[in-house]
């Protein structure tokens, strides 16, 4: 369970100066099966007991936004897929939002919907899996994630079938997207938002009133709504908390104010209603999802007057910015004319989602950390960038 | 012991082996990876695992999350200068046997983020690889196509010999130096016991010495 990055230390005197006897410092990460890649809490311990916690960053840090602000506009969109590697549609959605307000482009009908179908796709895959591994952290080793990446592996084949790639789908263009769908392709898209219904009760069914599920979340890592509204936190941790705010709702980006969906928020905010509300947010995803099935037009996927290459946005800057499934994802740009951003900046849901972790963590158990990381849903892809 | 043989005794019930045969069957067919994931090509290595493409097919869907147990590192996404050393560790605290499969481009040169400042060129600098799988990020099928190039090496091996695999060589070392940040790299920037530097075909296209290399 403790990796070796600094030996485990016994420290003499409490961090805290008021308590007696003493406190054990472990390293826990980089390398350790449930931080959800290379994430590292400095945890000082009171026997069982968490007394501080320091999150350690930058085992990632691949130097996106440096990278990004040598690159052309363009050029930075595989980039951003690599981010939340879970959800490259969102981050590519969010970029060209971002870059769309910068230059001033309009996005045809076509695209919109073509948008919100594969954003709510990527939100179902990304709440499943994070399911799955939030449960396996819990020692539910295997069945639900085996379930919850099965219906990843159709998602993905339909993202393949449409983009040329599983994971890195590098889709979204400024001003549209980069191909229209293949034939047949809705026809099989609706034929599996068909199954999914029957997916979602399995998935609610196997473990919603687990007795050791609720024994080990309820009442675990509570935040409360206005200490997760002064943190920042956005996504479905905030409305875990009970604050209905959803970019969805709020925005109203792209064509969302056209679907009727609800907005799921949890009472407690605790790490039970964080896994209830996403199971919810999935019925919610696949109902817009359906009804963007049904409504989609014809037309044009882009808009023909935008310039693909020499693309040279007027001195300025925007703030584009989505509703992932992991939170606020914002793309802040500044254009000094130039082929190139000025500025690239990447408002991380993640990170920001991260920060509350301490607080959440201390007077608990070091097996509640692993399940309280786990519902914060974070990819170090994205915390690090 | 003669192939012809061999078959007409198993049709007998007989099954005759080497000892090298047995123990490289039994290693090849229980790889045991290390649960270490870095970046994105762990998203592929988890699916990989999962019931689709069921790597347990292989033996190999026993990850386990401490290096004393593993016998193969899939080091799968961008190793950075921060993480670089850690992985060193993590490999050096792996018992022999062991065997690395680089995973993705990041985890062979660098990448799309070589570039980048934090960003280490390729983990073969401090460790040996056996395996590289290119893609960004490989395919689930291009990892069990890893996995299957790494049992016939495995099966190719033998015990006794110049050629034998380094475990079997007393002074081969199994342990190699961590890196430490140093002022403004890595230092060292490489293992020259491990990395063999690519051969570079500078072009002197325009010189006396045009075409020579």
């Amino acid at each position: 369970m403790i990796a070796a990055t600094e030996p485990v230390r016994i420290l003499s005197k409490s961090p805290t100066d008021d308590g007696e006897g003493q406190f054990l410092e472990v390293s826990m990460g980089p390398q350790h099966p449930s931080t959800h890649g290379v994430f590292r809490m400095d945890v000082v311990l009171d026997g069982e007991r968490i007394v501080k916690l320091k999150p350690v960053f930058g085992y990632l840090h691949r130097n996106h936004e440096k990278i990004a602000e040598n690159e052309t506009y363009l050029g930075s969109m595989p980039y951003t897929d690599r981010l939340d590697y879970f959800c490259s549609l969102t981050n590519n959605w969010a970029y060209a939002l971002a870059v769309e307000k910068l230059a001033g482009i309009q996005v045809p009908e076509r695209a919109e919907y073509i948008r919100i179908i594969t954003a709510e796709l990527t939100r179902f895959q990304n709440h499943a899996a994070l399911i799955g591994f939030l449960t396996q952290d819990m020692g539910a080793s295997g069945t639900p994630l085996m379930y919850a990446f099965r219906e990843r592996e159709t998602i993905l084949d339909l993202f393949e079938s449409l983009t040329g790639a599983r994971m890195m789908c590098n889709y979204m263009r400024f001003g549209g997207c980069r191909v229209d769908l293949p034939a047949g392709w809705l026809d099989h898209a609706k034929q599996f938002a068909a199954t999914l219904p029957r997916f979602l009760d399995e998935f609610e069914r196997l473990l919603a009133t687990n007795e050791i599920l609720m024994a080990r979340t309820q009442g675990v890592g509570v935040l409360s709504k206005e200490f997760a509204v002064n943190a920042g936190v956005t996504g479905p941790i905030l409305r875990a908390s009970g604050v209905n705010y959803d970019l969805r709702k709020v925005d109203k980006y792209g064509i969302y104010d056209r679907f009727a969906f609800k907005i799921p928020l949890g009472e407690h905010g605790d790490t039970y209603d964080r896994y209830m509300v996403r199971l919810l947010e999935m019925r919610e995803s696949l109902n817009i999802l359906n009804q963007a099935l049904k409504d989609i037009p014809d037309g044009p996927i882009v808009d023909p007057k935008t310039k693909i290459r020499g693309f040279k946005p007027k001195p300025g800057e925007a703030y584009g910015r989505i509703e992932a499934p992991k939170g606020e994802l914002g793309f802040y740009l500044i254009s000094d004319g130039t082929p190139n951003p000025y500025r690239y900046r990447v408002r991380s849901s993640c990170m920001m989602n991260l920060t509350v972790l301490e607080e959440l963590c201390i007077g608990r158990n070091v097996a509640d950390v692993v399940v309280i990381l786990g519902s914060i849903d974070i990819v170090m892809g994205e915390v690090d960038r | 012991m003669d192939e012809h043989l061999k078959t007409e005794l198993r049709k007998q019930g007989i099954v005759a082996t080497t000892l090298q045969e047995l123990y490289n069957w039994g290693r090849k067919n229980s790889l045991w990876p290390l649960n270490f994931g870095l970046a994105c090509c762990a998203i592929e290595m988890i699916a990989a695992s999962m019931a689709r493409y069921d790597m347990a097919r292989f033996g190999a869907e026993v990850f386990r999350p401490s290096p004393r147990q593993a016998d193969l590192m899939i080091v799968a996404g961008t190793v950075t200068k921060k993480m670089a050393p850690q992985v060193v560790r993590l490999y050096n605290q792996m018992a022999e046997p062991k065997y690395v499969i680089s995973m993705g481009a990041c985890a062979i040169s660098g990448g799309p983020f070589k570039q980048g400042y934090n960003v280490l060129k390729g983990i073969d600098r401090y460790i040996p690889v056996d395996v590289y799988i290119p893609g960004c990020p490989p395919r689930p099928e291009a990892l069990i196509d890893a996995l299957m190039t790494l049992q016939k090496l495995i099966d190719k091996q033998s015990l006794t010999g110049a050629d034998r695999p380094r475990h079997l060589q007393a002074e081969a070392p199994s342990e190699f130096i961590v890196p430490r940040f140093g002022a403004h790299d890595l230092e060292p920037p490489q293992n020259p016991e491990v990395w063999d530097a690519p051969l570079v075909n500078i072009s002197l296209a325009g010189t006396d010495d045009a075409g020579k290399h």
